[in-house]
């Protein structure tokens, strides 16, 4: 997938993306990452922690969620320059997570087609969890 | 003491601060290293075949496999002998209460700012250091804020990631 510079508009939307996220994706995460944090893994180590619920999601995973929805939207020829986030709400068992994205700026700086964007990653209840930025390159 | 003379900054931060600590170093990345990494966070998706197929890789701009940026090439290093993967040893200078009542941490966020990308083979170092800090009182009592930078370069001295990460402790 390619997109075109020319046809993005300040406040244009990325494609959304989401996961559905428990224990599966959690693990596999904790495998690759070496995270293996018992708050992340036991619901009684997530109470202890302080999460009625249980056991709760990574945030460098929601990161990862960002950073994928950024490459399948500006595809492999894209380059992704910059993501920022803060982690406001905790990832909880079995929710949708949604990535979104919103273009703030573009230009470009001596031959690179740069576009801004403010990103946030969406729970089940559109709460932010994550807001930040991205800055990439098309 | 009353709560606006408290203070969880250490001797150890002050004299840390701005400081680069050592450099630590990964093992080189494998294609396998990439493929796991992208199939555990694209799940239970395929990911795009530029983090695994070296076919297809070799027609794109990037002539061959790339890592995703948010790759982490130091899980799973004992290179250093460290034990303690995630932080260097300035990052090892913590803060504390004046009390000795354990701090609670959270990650608050990080902004990464990406150059080259990772590649199969690749050797990373990275380094570190405390840049500032701030305190307040929150929702959660006295709070301070504390944010590191973590430099990473590859085995060309060219550089791959810089992060500005954010914890609190309270």
């Amino acid at each position: 997938m390619s997109i075109s510079f020319e046809e993005l508009k300040v406040g244009d939307s990325m494609p959304s993306w989401s996961r559905k996220t428990s224990f599966a994706e959690w693990n596999r995460y904790a495998a690759v990452n070496e995270e293996f944090v018992p708050f992340h893994m036991d619901d009684e180590a997530g109470r202890r922690a302080g999460n009625e619920q249980g056991a709760f999601g990574m945030g460098n995973l929601r990161y990862a969620y960002i950073v994928n929805a950024l490459r399948d939207w500006i595809g492999d020829e894209g380059i992704i320059r910059e993501v920022g986030c803060q982690y406001r709400a905790i990832n909880q068992k079995d929710e949708v997570l949604t990535v979104v994205g919103e273009i703030t700026k573009k230009h470009i700086n001596d031959g690179h087609r740069i576009v801004h964007l403010k990103v946030d990653v969406l729970n089940d209840s559109d709460r932010a969890t994550c807001p930040g930025h991205a800055v990439v390159e098309v | 003491m009353t709560e606006d003379q408290i203070t969880y900054v250490t001797d150890g931060m002050l004299e840390a601060q701005g400081k680069w600590g050592p450099s630590r170093t990964s093992y080189p990345i494998t294609t396998t290293d990439i493929r796991r990494w992208a199939m555990a966070t694209y799940y239970p998706k395929r990911p795009p075949p530029i983090y695994w197929d070296e076919e297809y890789a070799a027609s794109t701009r990037w002539k061959g496999i790339i890592a995703p940026p948010d790759f982490n090439p130091f899980a799973w290093t004992l290179t250093t002998g460290t034990p303690t993967k995630r932080s260097g040893p300035i990052l090892n200078v913590q803060p504390r209460h004046p009390e000795g009542r354990p701090l609670t941490g959270m990650n608050g966020g990080q902004t990464d700012t990406y150059g080259v990308p990772m590649r199969p083979s690749d050797i990373i170092s990275s380094r570190s250091r405390l840049l500032d800090w701030n305190e307040r009182e929150g929702r959660l009592g006295h709070t301070i804020y504390i944010r590191t930078e973590v430099e990473w370069k590859n085995q060309n001295d060219e550089l791959v990631r810089t992060r500005i990460s954010t914890s609190i402790r309270y």
